[in-house]
């Protein structure tokens, strides 16, 4: 597994070299942008704000650093990242491949809209295919995250590879910190059992994403 | 000459070969297709409509002081709409504060026409408004021209810096900010190409290109609108319209795309 935590930094590295981003931000602009960004959003409930504007410590370093922290913060993302991690009461981490593929194309839910307003109903999911490749008969799969294509038939469905791809889901932060795939399980998004379904989905040798 | 040609089209077929292994070539040919879809659509662009009915609202007498808005000044005079939006946002004196298109229209419509800010923006994200009509036309008037929003003033300074902290801001439940999205080259969610605005190339091809006609929408967007809707789909609250948070975004996004040559009202998804 040591193999697919390489291919990943190997791949986040070679897409931040592939731009140049501006030096990290002085303290004095960020907490104007802040003041600017309470008066701009005056329809914000303080759930709404406290919920999705305000920044836990990783995504304020994060913001700070241009999603790339230096050594020693990224190391601190990593390890709070590691540690925060819960997993399915039944401590079952490969759950049901069907249910996966289901999450794995929504892309709706939780959205604060006037101008474009959202049943509260709404399912959400975790829109795996948004960003990735996986099921190589849906063409229609982003390009902003590696092609997952096969991921099971690469990495198999051993008790590791499991857990190390649950964490992944859980927080991609553990492995890359910084990434911009959404913490799902660390943020709430997505439960502990859905997120084993959708490791079932990347893993099970009956999902499409390994035929 | 056949046998160089031959030569020619052998490095031709090699090149594209390394460039299909590097880039799928699935992608590429989905890409080319949407890319030919696009051009059909600009053929004949239905902002064009927009564009006519913007023009005829500009040179109308409307509001309570029954005037229309041919004296309004975009910031190179009253009256000069050539250009003008291309090098907007920008720091006005008489309103004392950074303007886009959009804050500026209805600045003009509020002090020449008399209007509430309410009448000005009565239903402005709906298709068919008037803000609309009237953004689409004062864009179309930059056909041409390079985009090229100030920033020597203290103000649109400050502007700049806090749109550079807003595009990198992450949170939510997602962690989105529009760097999750908008700091990558060449990438797609799903089949939709995403512009990267840290690179120069990129920046300039989306800006200059914007307000558009969205054909999933049936109308077009302006900038204003398009950024408040990223704000949507980061599950984050919607900030208001004319808010100094979307002008500060506007004057970054602007200042990225410097030098592009403005061909909006372009056509989109």
């Amino acid at each position: 597994m040591h193999l697919a935590i390489g291919l990943w930094s190997a791949v986040g590295a070679a897409l931040v070299g592939c731009t140049a981003v501006p030096a990290s931000a002085d303290d004095a602009a960020a907490r104007l942008a802040e003041q600017v960004l309470r008066k701009s959003l005056s329809g914000a409930t303080s759930e709404q704000w406290n919920t999705r504007v305000k920044q836990d410590a990783t995504q304020a370093a994060c913001s700070k650093f241009r999603n790339q922290p230096p050594p020693q913060i990224a190391a601190e993302i990593a390890s709070r990242a590691r540690s925060a991690v819960r997993y399915p009461q039944n401590a079952v981490l490969i759950g049901d491949w069907r249910a996966g593929e289901q999450l794995a194309s929504i892309g709706t839910g939780g959205q604060i809209s006037s101008l474009n307003p959202e049943a509260p109903s709404t399912p959400r999911g975790g829109n795996c295919y948004a960003c990735h490749m996986l099921a190589p008969t849906e063409v229609a799969a982003g390009t902003l995250g590696p092609s997952l294509t096969g991921y099971g038939k690469r990495y198999g469905t051993s008790t590791d590879a499991a857990k190390t791809l649950y964490q992944k889901i859980y927080n991609a932060q553990a492995f890359v910190p910084c990434s911009v795939m959404p913490r799902f399980g660390h943020n709430g998004w997505l439960t502990p059992g859905q997120i084993a379904d959708l490791v079932a989905f990347l893993l099970d040798p009956e999902s499409p994403v390994n035929k | 000459m056949i046998a160089k040609r031959r030569h020619a089209a052998a490095w031709a077929a090699l090149a594209l070969a390394a460039g299909l292994r590097l880039c799928a070539a699935a992608d590429d040919h989905t890409l080319q297709e949407i890319q030919k879809y696009r051009q059909m659509l600009q053929e004949g662009n239905p902002a064009e409509l927009s564009e006519l009915r913007g023009e005829e609202l500009w040179t109308s007498p409307r509001g309570p002081n029954n005037a229309t808005l041919e004296r309004c000044d975009l910031g190179l005079g009253p009256g000069q709409l050539k250009g003008a939006y291309a090098r907007l946002p920008r720091y006005f004196e008489d309103a004392g504060k950074v303007q886009d298109a959009e804050s500026r229209l209805v600045h003009c419509m509020m002090t020449i026409q008399g209007m509430t800010r309410e009448q000005a923006t009565r239903d402005w994200y709906r298709a068919s408004s008037d803000i609309e009509a009237l953004i689409t036309y004062l864009a179309a008037e930059s056909k041409g021209e390079k985009i090229d929003a100030p920033l020597s003033h203290p103000e649109e300074a400050r502007m700049y810096s806090t749109g550079r902290e807003l595009f990198f801001r992450r949170s939510g439940p997602l962690d989105f900010g529009c760097s999750s999205c908008h700091s990558l080259e060449g990438r797609r969610i799903r089949l939709q190409e995403l512009p990267d605005f840290i690179e120069r190339r990129s920046a300039e091809r989306f800006m200059a290109q914007w307000p558009a006609y969205r054909v999933s929408q049936g109308a077009v967007w302006t900038m204003e609108r398009r950024l408040i809707d990223c704000f949507r789909q980061m599950r984050w609250p919607e900030p208001d319209y004319l808010s100094d948070a979307i002008v500060a975004l506007e004057v970054y996004l602007q200042r990225q795309a410097r030098g592009a040559v403005m061909e909006a009202p372009g056509i989109k998804r």
